[in-house]
Order: C-alpha cells, then structure tokens, then sequence
C-alpha cells in the first residue's frame, strides 16, 4: 500500500487529467452528435446518407484502430496536434456517433402527434423542434447521455495509452512496471476509476428518474 | 419518425433549395475527399511500394491468422462472460444477502472501470499473485471480467421484465425455485434479451483488439508488426481496420435483423456502445 | 414468424463456433517455427536429457570449434540450466519492431535479429539445436517483470546493462556496446550533440535508459512524447510532431537505412550502452552458462557470423567484440 500513499500526487494528477480528457471530449461529443443527429432527420437524402455513414463507420471500427489510424493518417494529410488534442478529438468524434444515435433515438420517442400538431397552430420547423420536440426528448435522454459519459470516462483510457497521454490509466501502467509492485499499483487504479465513475452512475441513474414521465 | 414528417411537402421553391444544398454539400464532401487523397499522395502515402508487402500472399495468411485469434478470443471470452454472467444475475437476485451483496459489489465495480484496467492486471498483476495467464488468457480474464458483469445486468433486467404472473402461476403449480427459474422465467426471459446479447457480444468482439496492448498477437497487433517491417505502418492499419469494419458491420447488421422481431427487447444494463446500435435498429424499422 | 429471430441467433451462435474451430486450426498451421519447436519441445527433451551431460557442442555447427577448445559450457545435472533443458523449452523476452535487432517478419512469422541470433546459440547450447526455444514479446517497460515473474528465462532485447536495472536482475554479458545517439531529420543541422536537445521535442521509449539519459543531460529537453515502440517514435519524427528521437545509435541505424535518406544520425554518441542478457537476479549457474556461451561464440567466430548476418547487413562492420563482465 505504501506504492500508492508515496504516488498519490501521481494518482490525483492522472485523476485530474481523466476527468478533464474526458469532460473536454464530451462536449467534442455533443457538437458533433448534434450535427449528426440532425443529418440523419434532415430531409435532404445526401444529409441523411452522410449521418448514417458516420454512424455506421464508428459502430464498426474499435476504438483502438481508430486511435491508431488517427495517430497515423492525419499528418500524413498535414495536420498534427499534441498528445493531448489528438485523445480528445479521437475521443470527441468516436463518441459524437454514440451522442448522434443517442439523440435520434430520443427524438423518435416524441409522438409524431407532437410535431404535427405543433404545425399545426403554425409554429416554423426551428419551433416546432426548440419549443415542443427537443424539451420532451431531452428529458428521455438523460440516461443515455449519462451512460455515454461514463462509457466515455472508460475509453478515455484506451485512448490516452494510444497516444501517449498521461491520464490515470497511463501513469498507472508506468507505475505498474517501474515500481514492481503491479497488484498494489494496479488495484489503487481500479478504486480510482471506481471514485470517478459510481457517484456519476448514482446521479445519472437518479436525474433519469427525477425526469422520467411516462405516457 | 424523422422530422420530415412535420415538415410541409417542400413547394417548387423549397424543391430548388433542396437540391442546391445537395449540391453544395455533395460538392464540400467530395473536395475534402480530394485534399486528402492528394495530401496523402504528396506524401507517397499512396506509391505502389508502400503497399508492395500486401503483395504476398503470406501476409495476407498473417492477418487472416491473426483475425482468427480475434476471433478465438472473442469466442471463448463470449462464452465464459455469459456463464459467468448468468450466475452473477441469479446470485444478484438471490435471497440470501451475502451472495446477493457480493453479486451485487462486483457487477457494479467491473461494469465501471476500463476493459484495459482488467487487462492490464491479469497480463501484470496475477503473475505476482502465482497465476501466469499468457496474453492469451490475459485478453480472455479482461473481457470476461468486464462483461460477465455487462451480462449480468442483461439477465437480470429480462428476469425482471418477465410479468409477474408468470412466477407466481410457476409457483401455483408447485415448481421449486430452480424448476421455475429453468422452465418458464428463462426460456421466456432470453427471447426478449436476445438483441442486447447480441449487441454486446459485438462490442466484446471489438474490444479483443485491445489485446494488442498486452502483446495477443491478433489482427491489431499483427497490422502494427507488419506496418513495422514494411515501414508502411498506415496502410497495415488500414487493411486491419477495412478488415474490422468489414465484419462488424455484418455483424450489426444481423444482430438488428434480429431486433426487430422482438416487441419490447430488454436493454437495462447494456453501456452505451451496445446500447445505441441496438436502439438504432428500432427506429429504423 | 416467430422462429425467425430464434434461428439468427443459432446461426450468430454457429458462426462463433466455426470461428472457434477455425482459429484453433488457424493457430496450429500458424505458429512461428519457434513456437511449433515449444510444442513438440516435450517430446525433443526428452530425447535430449537421455544424456545426463549433454555437451552443448554435439550440435553440427559448433562441434569442430568444440573438438579444437574443448571446453564447451556443459549443462550440469541440477543446475537451473538443467532445469531449463528438463522444462523441454527456454523462453525469451525479445523485440518485435526493432530493426536488425529483433524484428518479426510477417510473410514468414519468423523473427529476425542479431538478438535472436544469440538466443538461438545458447538455445543450441542447452538443447543441441535452437529449435526449442519460444521468442516472446518483451517491450521496454515489460522487461523486469518478465524476468521476475519468471514469464521468460532471458530477455534479449537490446538491453543496457545499468546499476539500477541490476538491483532487480542479473545480466549475463554484454555481447555488444553501443552507444546513445540522435536521430534527426537529413535537413535539420540545428542538434550536432546531446546539449542542443534542449528546448527540443525529443522522443524516446518508455522504461528505457535512454529516456533518464536526456533528462540528465539535456535537463531542458521536452520530452513529453514517449510510446512503448521506437517506430511510433520514429513515426513522430518523420510527421514533424517531435524534433529528434534518441536512443542507441545501433537501433536508430536501422531506421536511418529504412528512410531513403530522410533521416540521419547525428553521429556524436554522449552514453555507452553495454547491451546485457537479463535474467533471474541471483541465477549465477546462469549466468555463468550464458557469458560461457558469449565467450566460446567469440572464439570460435560465431559471434561475429551472426553478427555479419544480422547487423552486418546495414554495412556495420562487425566490432571486436566487448569482454563479459562477471561482476
């Protein structure tokens, strides 16, 4: 035990820089699943199409490829970023399918009722979606967006050792074969994820019933 | 429903505008395609010598092998999550406390860290403790560790969707616990858990490529060793991902077929990268 | 219409099963020659410990150097040497991606390097032939709790010998020096020596000494970019995203021939690197065995062979090689 009291400030700083890779990627997330989500009900087909393929290419590849391909791929197309921008993006777009799906599938359980009588007192389509559409489909997103986020909190780990980032996963795994005491190290890894991850469960759990309403 | 269907039927000039923004669109996507095609180009990313290794039909047998042991891991991690996963959810639900809290205390702490934690221990941990896994092993002890939990909260919440009617018409007839459980609550139950099942043996199949990280020679790893002998580190990868993509679209595409024949499918429990796909397969029914 | 559903997931279930079947036999067929060699190992001991003293010559290559000397290391009943032959396989910690060194070939799953090469030979010392010995992945930070773990009896990968690594196990050795240097893009004439790292990006390998090396020299380097693999490091050097990679001159030599004349080295070594054969700290029969073997494969020229095989081929002239050091 004594491996973890003497690297404590090591265990906090990569704690620090966990919670940050992942919050900074989330809102990256956001962004994007917003754009996608509103590609894939776009009534343009070309918008649509381009939605579904996003999606589809991040369902298909794991995590770890993409992060190497990104590692690989974009200088080669002229653009580098340092360790820490690389995790968030590959993070951010990884993610930003799950956020776009997660924000359709919220969207589809809005009756088609809702819409269409929201035109039908004469509200435009920007209307129609900020004032009736989206408030009622936030509600029933909460959960999903919450088990994004935490799935998130986990992936962020692959995605720092890909690249060299030195959050809580990372310095771990330095500390695991430099110090020789890889169960110690390694089992003070494992409570920490655990600090950062099951108050997150509780309080995601909890909102989701706080604003669930059933129909 | 999309939001077309509140949307009026576009009139000529919505029709116009429409098609320009087609066009604009398909014009901004075909042009950063071509920037990137000619970076890569520049950069002789795309010369036939980058690509000359894949060539051999030998390195074509090293990946094909190496997605084999994706695979094996795969399989065998599958089968030992859901064993496992399945005695959690009884011992989740079971009367007595201390194997109730116990059940309970694991699913929720292995369901919260990363895949790569659990990994990690068994390849550098458990050699400490007396137990010498292997990469192979290593990668299986990760995967089920993580998703024996997954599994269990999956069994668990189709249990629980099962109306409670059905026990308590088991019990009438005078089953014990276990006879009821076999014949009426999980035959029933994996019906509607089917889906989810399906969903997260996808994703568990995705995460055996973290077993490059602890040196399981499968088609990551493989793709990494070939790009180091070939100094073509891109294109290996590249093939390896077409590879991964190739399957596990497939793959998605079959576990929605079977979504869709499920009336109200069981998702409690599933992380979110099982859970949208197979809500996705809902919605585009 | 009900069975449907039921029938997808038999054939979901039915293709994992093939999948199984498949990758069993895929694994089989699969094995590199080394691996295959692990497996039918049992039975090849067994022919091999027939002899209690099995003198490590009775393989064909080295016999006649052995008829001339004479005193071939011999496998002593009861050593952990003999352990090992008993085992029926000795297992090795090597590299994967390192050039010349230890580097694994994919269109024959072999792999290649002046580090296997000396595995092989004291493989054949122990067995009579190189054919039961299992290479293994070792990468950098791996390496002393492999060899602690008892995951691997020798790690062979490029392995300086250090004070620090030496509290934690013993090396046999060294069977060559090399010495630290920088590689740098062909165009950039701005880092002639280690004190012109500073303020640069450098790049280095995670549990390596060359890393600790720059931090010492070069106090002001940023060296934030550090991967488990050289080539990533060379990778980043090639995209611009790091200024310079160093590590021993040896290694980078691979890299620089590989480049077509993008890279170079600056030439100016500011370390030596006695490159060490780790094994179980306090297995002095061992280690004994193992320098025994370095020095007879000096004598007899074989050392020098696998050099020219190996790192010979970058037209590196094979050195005088460095004296062990029984410490």
């Amino acid at each position: 035990m004594d491996v973890i009291a003497d690297n404590l400030d090591s265990y906090l700083g990569g704690i620090a820089v966990t919670l940050w890779l992942s919050v900074l990627s989330f809102l990256l997330a956001v962004v994007i699943g917003v754009v996608v989500a509103t590609f894939r009900v776009s009534p343009l087909r070309l918008l649509r199409t381009l939605g579904s393929v996003y999606v589809e290419v991040f369902f298909s590849l794991p995590l770890l490829v993409w992060a190497l391909l990104f590692f690989f791929g974009l200088p080669k197309v002229g653009l580098t970023y340092p360790p820490f921008t690389s995790a968030v993006i590959v993070l951010g777009t990884f993610t930003g399918a799950l956020v776009g799906e997660a924000l359709r599938s919220g969207i589809n359980t809005v009756p088609p009722g809702q819409g269409e009588a929201a035109r039908a007192v004469g509200l435009r389509f920007w209307q129609v979606l900020s004032l009736v559409v989206l408030p009622q489909a936030l509600r029933t997103m909460i959960g999903p967006l919450g088990s994004i986020l935490l799935a998130l909190v986990r992936n962020s780990a692959v995605a720092a050792i890909a690249m060299s980032v030195d959050d809580l996963m990372w310095r771990s795994d330095q500390l695991a074969t430099s110090t020789a005491h890889p169960v110690e190290v390694l089992t003070g890894t494992f409570v920490a994820y655990l600090i950062l991850t099951v108050p997150g469960t509780w309080l995601v759990n909890a909102l989701a019933r706080r604003y669930r309403f059933t129909r | 429903m999309t939001l077309a269907s509140f949307l009026d039927p576009p009139g000529p000039r919505g029709r116009r505008r429409q098609r320009v923004a087609t066009v604009v669109t398909a014009v901004v996507v075909v042009a950063v395609a071509v920037i990137a095609v000619r970076r890569l180009a520049e950069q002789g990313q795309l010369d036939g010598d980058r690509w000359d290794v894949f060539a051999q039909r030998s390195v074509w047998m090293f990946y094909l092998r190496g997605f084999a042991r994706t695979l094996q891991a795969g399989a065998v991690g599958g089968v030992l999550s859901l064993t496992l996963g399945l005695g959690l959810a009884f011992g989740r639900l079971a009367r007595g406390r201390p194997v109730r809290w116990v059940a309970t205390a694991y699913i929720e702490a292995f369901r919260a860290v990363p895949l790569v934690l659990l990994m990690f221990f068994a390849f550098l941990g458990l050699p400490r403790l007396g137990l010498d896994l292997g990469p192979f092993w290593s990668v299986v002890a990760g995967l089920t560790g993580y998703n024996s939990a997954v599994f269990a909260e999956i069994f668990r919440a189709g249990i629980l969707a099962l109306p409670a009617g059905q026990t308590e018409a088991a019990d009438a007839i005078g089953l014990r616990y276990w006879q009821s459980m076999r014949f009426v609550v999980v035959p029933q139950a994996t019906r509607a858990m089917v889906p989810a099942i399906a969903s997260q043996l996808i994703v568990l199949l995705k995460d055996t490529s973290l077993g490059a990280l602890v040196s399981y020679e499968e088609l990551l790893r493989r793709a990494q060793i070939t790009g180091e002998f070939a100094r073509s580190p891109l294109q290996a990868l590249a093939v390896a991902a077409l590879f991964f993509a190739v399957v596990i679209f497939a793959l998605n595409h079959l576990a929605r077929r079977l979504e869709r024949h499920r009336p109200a499918p069981v998702r409690d429990g599933l992380p979110a990268e099982a859970l949208l796909p197979a809500a996705a397969a809902q919605a585009s029914r | 219409m009900k069975k449907r559903p039921m029938s997808l997931l038999s054939r979901l279930l039915v293709v994992m099963a093939l999948a199984t079947a498949a990758a069993a036999c895929g694994s089989d067929s699969d094995t590199t020659s080394a691996d295959t060699a692990a497996t039918g190992g049992t039975e090849a001991s067994t022919a091999t410990s027939s002899g209690a003293t099995t003198s490590s010559a009775s393989g064909s290559e080295s016999s006649e150097a052995d008829e001339g000397s004479g005193d071939g290391p011999t496998v002593e009943p009861g050593t952990s040497v003999a352990a090992i032959r008993d085992k029926g396989k000795i297992t090795i910690g090597v590299k994967y991606d390192v050039p010349l060194f230890g580097l694994k070939n994919p269109t024959t799953g072999d792999i290649e390097g002046f580090d296997i090469e000396i595995g092989k030979m004291i493989t054949e010392a122990i067995f009579g032939d190189d054919s039961q010995v299992e290479f293994v992945e070792a990468v950098s930070k791996n390496r002393e709790p492999f060899i602690q773990d008892g995951k691997v009896d020798l790690v062979i990968s490029t392995y300086t010998i250090n004070d620090a690594r030496k509290e934690v196990v013993d090396f046999a050795g060294p069977y060559y020096v090399a010495g630290q240097d920088i590689l740098v893009k062909a165009d950039d004439d701005s880092i002639k020596g280690v004190d012109d790292l500073n303020g640069k990006k450098v790049c280095s390998v995670t549990g390596s000494t060359s890393l600790t090396n720059v931090q010492e020299q070069a106090p002001q380097a940023d060296v934030s970019v550090v991967f488990d693999k050289y080539s990533l490091c060379v990778e980043a050097l090639n995209d611009g995203r790091v200024q310079a990679v160093t590590t021993d001159n040896i290694i980078l030599l691979g890299f620089v021939a590989d480049s077509d004349g993008d890279l170079k080295i600056v030439d100016n070594p500011f370390t030596e690197e006695p490159y060490g054969i780790g094994l179980k700290k306090g297995d002095t029969e061992l280690r004994d065995f193992v320098n025994d073997v370095l020095e007879q494969s000096y004598d007899d020229g074989s050392w020098k062979d696998a050099f020219d095989r190996t790192v010979g081929q970058s037209g590196q002239e094979a050195p005088t090689p460095p004296p062990v050091d029984r410490y």
